[in-house]
Parts: C-alpha cells; structure tokens; sequence
C-alpha cells in the first residue's frame, strides 16, 4: 500500500510506547468513573460535601437532587446555627457557592458580622483564611452585603508578619514551625483581603508579597519529566499531608493571586511543570488525592498567568495508513486555542545524531487532532525519539499559554521484514548434494537425509521494507530428536545475508550420537518486525555412527515440560490415631477398688489400736510437731500442683524454700522425741 | 491318703497357729509398719489388674502408679529393719532417725513419681 517505494505488501505501523515519564494524558473519562465510585456515598462533612461537589462540578457531573437536598439542609443548619464557629461557617459557605441553597439575606448579614468579628479576633493564619475566605464567599453569593473591610491594611500586616525568609508561611505566631501548605493559604487569604479591601491597599505591600511568591517557587523541587511540585514535611490541617496538598495549596494561593493582581512573573515552564505533576499521578485512589488534583487542574486551566497545554499522543498502536495521531489540549481536556504542531527531531535510538526538520502536522478540526501524514524520510523499521513544538498561531497567546517547549516521545515503527532467498541445502565437502527452497514465512515440509560425514546449510536474506539490513533480536534454528532432545543454534549474519553451516562431524558428540529423524524448526523474531515467525521446516534424517563405550548419556527428557508447572500430589497429613480407652465405669471400678486396701490400711490400724498418745503435749514441742505434718502436708499438696500446672523449676525452687523449713521443724520434733524415749528407757 | 490328707491340713494349721501367736509377740510399730506394707502392695496389684484387663495405655501412669506403691513398700520394709529392735546392727540408730530418713526417701521419690505421672 505505500505506493511510493513500490514493495508489494509492506505496512508501517508508528506505535507509540507509552512511557508515562514523558507523556502526560488530560483529565479523561476514567477520572469521572473514578469521581462517581469515590464519591458515592453520603458526605459526612461539609468540608467533604465540598470537596465531592467540587469535584463533580469541574468534571461535569450531574449532581443527584436527594445529595442536593440533604447537603443544602445541614448547610442551613450550620448557617442559622449560633454555635458555628468561623471555619463551619466557610465550609457551609463553600458548598453554597456551588449548590446555591436559599439563604436569606438576613441571615447573610448576620453571617457576615460574625465573620468580621472573626477577622478582628484572629490570631492564627486559619482564622483569617476561614473568615476572610468565608467574607469573599459571601461577596459572590449575594451583592446585596457588605462585606468590605476598612482596617485592610493592618490585617495584611499581620498576616505578613507570619512569613518567612524563605517564602513558606507559619501558622501562628507562637509555632515556629513554617510550612509550603500555609503559604499557599496565606496567598489566598491575602487576595481575598486585597479584594475585600475598601480603600485601595498599599502597593508596596502587594510588592513585597508579590517577591514572597517568586521566592517560594525557587523551593519548588523538580522530577527527572520535568515536573515540578513542592514538598512539605509539615503535617496540614486536616491531617492530610504530602506534596500533593502541599502543590495544590500553592496553586491556588497563586491563581487567586493573579486574579487580583497583573504581572507575576512565574517562568511558564514551572506551570507546565506543575499541570504535569497532577496529570502525572494518573487517578488518585482516594477522594481527598482526587479532589485535590481535580480543583487544581481547574484552577491551572483558568488562571491568569498561563495556561498549560498538554501534547498527548495516543497509546495505541497506529499503522502509516491511518495516520500518526497527535492531541493538543488543555489539562482538562478541553481543545486548545488555535496552534500547530511541528515535528521538529527524530533522534535514532542507535545512533547519536538528529535529523532536523520542521514537519508541520496536518490538523484535522473536526476532531482536533493533529496528524503526523507521512513518516519523515530515512525513518525505517526500528525505534526512534520523535520531537514535538507546539507553535501558538496567535502571538497574543503566547503569553496566555504554556507550550513548555519541546517535547519528547519514544517511538517504534514496525513493518514486515522481507525474507528472500531461502534455502536449505545438505553438502558432501563442498558439493551440494541436495538443495531446496524455502517460503518464508509459509508452510515447509522438508525430508532430507544426511550422514555424519556431510553437512546442513540454511540461508536466508533478511531486508527492511527500505532496502536496508535488517538484524533481528533472534535469528534461531532448532533441531529436536525424536526422542525430545533439543539443539539450538544461532544463526549469523553478514549484512542482509543470513546463514547457518551444520557440519554433523564435529556435532555427532554433542548429539549423543543419536541417530534417527531430527525436526527442524527457525525462528526469526523481532519487537518491530511485524511478520516474526516461527516455524517447522520439515525434519531430517540423520544417520550417525554408533555411539562407543564413554559417551554421554542424553538427558531425560520430561514428558510433559508443563507438568513441571502443574499442580502437586496433595501431602495427606497422618494423625495418630487416639489410643483405645476403656468404659468410665471400669475405670471408676478401679478407682474405687484402689480405696479398698487404704480402708483395710485404717480398719487394720483401729484393730492394733494405734493411738496419738506418743504426740507432744507440751505448746511448743507440739507445735513443732504440727508444722512437721503440715510441712509434709504442704510438700504433697506442692506436688499435685506439679502435676496438674506447675513446671519443674517453679516446683524445685518452692521445694528447697519447704524443704529447708521442713528440715528444721522435722529435727527439732523428733529430736524432742527421742529424748523423751531416751529419758523413759533410762527411767 | 485320707490320713496323710489330714495331717498334712493338721501340720499347716499347726505352722500357721505358730506364726501367728509368734507374731502376736512382735510391737505394735512393726505391725503398724507391715500393714503399710501390705496397703501398699495390695494398691499395687489392684494396678496391675487393671492394666491386665484395660492394656497398658498412658503406660507412663501405669508406671508411677506401681512404681510409687512398690517404692513407697521397699522404703517402709527399710524403716522396719531400722525400727526393728532385733536387728543388732542398727542398734545405736534411734527410730526418730529411721523415720526422718523414711520421710526424706519417700519425698524425693514422689518427686519423681509426679514428674514421672504425665
């Protein structure tokens, strides 16, 4: 089909590889699925309320009217409630301004004393961003308040008074703690005086903040794709931290900035930068990550300073026919001002040099895409750096908009190989014994014959659809014994050409003299090489002297090679199996018939008429004779504790402790005894 | 036959009216001593009956059990010759002694009866 270069059927395929350390793609659909899933439920919060609605707002979600009802009804509530302090107040007031519940205009007036009441009493940088953002609110909600400030001046000093050197804000005076997230809530907030103010502000002070902005930005940190973002190791607000609060809050703190204020000077590249650190997280998992990036973009795609335009290419793969397909858009998607795309490079991934050349990209305006209508010359099968300028049409743009320069794409073109000139051929010396073409790629049934004396050739050209070598990543030819034992051999090459010499002589011991019919099967494969293949060529039969005494043995072959990923025999577990146990009632049979003799034992006593007259009479002899038995007592009761739970250790120390007590009660008892028989036999 | 029967029975009830009225003369602690014994001896063979017919199952326990009763037999059959007056050799031992060793033997040795026990 490429009519110009006369090759019958080539096609050229321009497969973009994705890399996402390059290209960035716009907000798209699978942000709204995501949007729909993470905002499902009820809002517990109004902070949350907004941050859903937001969210839904800017990707043009249709909210439902029951979340509209029951959110507008806890915004009333917090409104008319006394006991709401200046953050519930712009919280409601936030989701307000997106549902635009009924609110009276008394009610307004008296929501806006309270917060000006608030901002008299503020001391930390969240009371003034929550009453003065509430005031601003209440400004473009309804006209008919006033809201204007008259100490305008003296509450910016404050709030400057809370900077540091380095750009980062505090929080209050007495933390000395300075973060990047406060700093892009001191800029909203100081816009929001600004606008609020009722005499015109000083505008050395608006200079000086305006110095604080650019210098916070030489703390912006930048990612290897040329993303910028700002890092904060201060924990905000709501316990949500990270560089992606952190970047959204400067974000906005200088888009409310600009609004209110011409002329600040941010390099465009910074912008860009930062549009590609939210596009670059792709789809956040969860709500608050998600909002975050959402209302950002949005407020990047509106700001005053310059809008980011993001070139994105398909990741599909696209073949020449139908056109290399570029996009040019907003980061929210939506199309960009009138502009050009030019390729500007293609760079060889083999080589260092460039080609320079301004291709301008055919735009098509139905669908706002720009192609790419023919490949520049020289670029064959193989992968490439493509390099991309977007040129703004209207110079007045230029300043409106963030192009960011050049941008680099990976790209692989792929086309069919041509494979020319294919033959197998069995050499006796150098005389061709027997020969055969080839069609490759296609069906071959070779039967070929050879001894160990004689030799297999295969040859083959391999040419790009341009006339150029081609080497592929694999060039292979396999020959399997019957018996399924494999040989692989590389197949070389000298420019286009292709061959393979097995010389069976030298190869007879590496075959282990296997005689018998070999399969022969080539592959040549290639990630750009649109027609890789591999096939059986047919089989041959080689006829290889016997094998001597030494030889290697071939290797068992598995039967099945997938067996070896197949499931295991199961590993059945043996228990012993419970001894027998005999009925309980021969056990407590025996049990009983035991007490028989120990009952005899005490009948047997009373017959002999045993009695305790030989016991100690006197206090203290008899009660050392009763801590004796009792010592002796405590030591058996110790011993069944030994049984049922103690262990050994515990036991023998408990044991010595006793058994020394035992010791001494134990002699001074029967010492006292023998005197006393000492005394009665020498009485 | 009948004749020699009969005296045959005569000559052990002879023996046996002997031994006992010799017995009769033995302390009343030696006597105390030997139905111990024989307590012992006996809750040892109602052990092994019992293991006869039920089979030796918690071996271990069956071991104890008779190990302690026939253990706790020796010793009291060692504090009888120690006790026993007759026995000229063990003369300068008092009882008192004899028996504090009997309660020593008899502790560690259910010592082990209970480690042993399982």
């Amino acid at each position: 089909m490429s009519r110009k270069l006369g090759i019958i059927v080539v096609l050229l395929a321009v497969a973009s590889i994705c890399e996402s350390a390059t290209i960035f793609h716009p907000i798209s659909e699978s942000h709204r699925s995501a949007a729909l899933e993470l905002f499902s439920g009820s809002f517990s919060s109004l902070e949350e309320a907004y941050e859903g609605l937001r969210t839904f707002e800017v990707l043009g979600i249709e909210k439902k009217p029951d979340v509209k009802d029951h959110t507008c009804k806890s915004v009333v509530d917090t409104l008319s409630s006394v006991s709401s302090n200046s953050r519930d107040l712009y919280h409601a007031l936030r989701v307000n301004g997106i549902l635009k519940c009924r609110i009276s205009k008394e009610d307004l007036t008296g929501i806006v004393l309270r917060l000006k009441g608030a901002v008299k009493d503020a001391t930390s940088l969240l009371d003034y961003y929550h009453s003065i953002g509430g005031l601003l609110l209440v400004k473009d909600q309804s006209s008919e308040v006033d809201v204007h400030l008259e100490n305008a001046d003296g509450i910016l000093r404050s709030l400057k008074a809370l900077s540091q050197s380095d750009g980062r804000w505090r929080y209050s005076s007495n933390n000395p703690e300075s973060s990047t997230f406060a700093a892009g809530l001191a800029f909203e907030t100081i816009s929001g005086v600004i606008s609020l103010a009722a005499s015109a502000v000083d505008e050395n002070l608006i200079g000086t903040l305006k110095k604080d902005i650019v210098k916070l930005f030489d703390s912006v940190e930048k990612y290897d794709d040329g993303s910028y973002y700002f890092d904060d190791k201060h924990i905000d607000a709501s316990g949500h931290q990270g560089p992606l609060s952190a970047t959204s809050a400067v974000v906005r703190g200088l888009t409310a900035f600009a609004s209110i204020s011409e002329s600040l000077n941010i390099p465009e590249d910074k912008i860009l930068g930062l549009a590609r650190f939210f596009l670059g997280i792709g789809v956040p998992g969860n709500s608050k990550d998600l909002f975050y990036q959402i209302d950002t973009l949005s407020h990047l795609e509106n700001n005053r300073v310059s809008v980011p335009l993001i070139l994105s290419l398909p990741a599909t793969v696209l073949s020449l026919t139908t056109k290399d397909k570029l996009k040019v858009s907003t980061v929210l998607g939506s199309t960009a001002p009138p502009l050009s795309v030019k390729l500007m490079q293609v760079f060889s991934s083999g080589s260092r040099d460039a080609s320079v050349l301004k291709q301008e990209l055919h735009f098509d305006p139905k669908e706002a895409v720009h192609t790419l209508d023919a490949l520049p010359e020289g670029v064959d099968i193989g992968e490439y750096v493509f390099a991309f300028e977007i040129v703004l049409s209207d110079p007045e743009h230029k300043r409106k908009f963030a192009t960011g320069g050049r941008t680099k794409v990976p790209v692989h073109v792929t086309g069919v190989v041509k494979v020319e000139n294919a033959k197998v051929a069995v050499l006796e010396g150098d005389i061709v014994e027997s020969e055969k073409k080839l069609d490759l790629p296609g069906k071959n049934d070779l039967a070929l014959s050879a001894n160990h004396l004689q030799k297999l050739h295969v040859s083959f050209l391999l040419t790009t659809p341009f006339g150029k070598p081609f080497k592929p990543h694999q060039a292979l030819l396999k020959l399997r014994h019957e018996s399924g034992v494999e040989h692989i051999f590389v197949v070389g090459n000298s420019g286009t050409h292709f061959e393979i010499t097995l010389d069976f002589l030298s190869l007879v011991e590496k075959f282990y003299y296997l005689s018998g019919q070999y399969d022969i099967e080539l592959t040549v494969g290639d990630a750009v090489m649109e027609n890789s293949f591999l096939q059986p060529l047919g089989s041959i039969e080689l006829d290889l002297p016997k094998a001597p005494e030494k030889a290697t043995q071939p290797p068992p072959q598995a039967v099945n090679p997938y067996l070896r990923y197949g499931p295991k025999p199961e590993i059945a577990h043996i228990f012993r199996v419970p001894e027998k146990r005999p009925p309980q009632e021969v056990s407590f049979a025996f049990l009983g018939l035991v007490l028989v003799p120990f009952l005899a034992f005490l009948v047997g006593l009373l017959r002999l008429g045993v009695n305790l007259k030989n016991f100690p009479t006197s206090t203290i002899p008899a009660t050392f004779a009763i801590l004796f038995h009792g010592g002796i007592a405590v030591v058996l009761i110790l011993y069944v504790f030994f049984w049922l739970k103690l262990d050994l250790f515990t036991t023998l120390k408990t044991l010595g402790v006793i058994g020394i007590f035992l010791m001494f009660v134990g002699h001074r008892t029967l010492s006292h005894l023998a005197s006393v028989s000492a005394k009665l036999k020498s009485a | 036959m009948g004749k020699s029967t009969v005296t045959t029975k005569d000559d052990a009830h002879a023996l046996f009216h002997s031994l006992r009225a010799a017995y009769s003369a033995t302390p009343t602690n030696l006597k105390i001593i030997d139905l111990y014994v024989m307590f012992a001896v006996f809750t040892a063979l109602i052990q092994v009956g019992y293991m006869a017919i039920v089979g030796s199952f918690p071996f271990n326990s069956f071991l104890s059990g008779v190990l302690s009763c026939v253990g706790t037999a020796v010793l009291a059959v060692c504090l009888r010759i120690q006790v026993n007056k007759e026995n000229k050799e063990f003369k300068d031992l008092p009882p008192e002694r004899a028996f504090a060793d009997f309660v020593l033997c008899n502790l560690v040795l259910h010592l082990v009866i209970m480690n042993f026990l399982g």
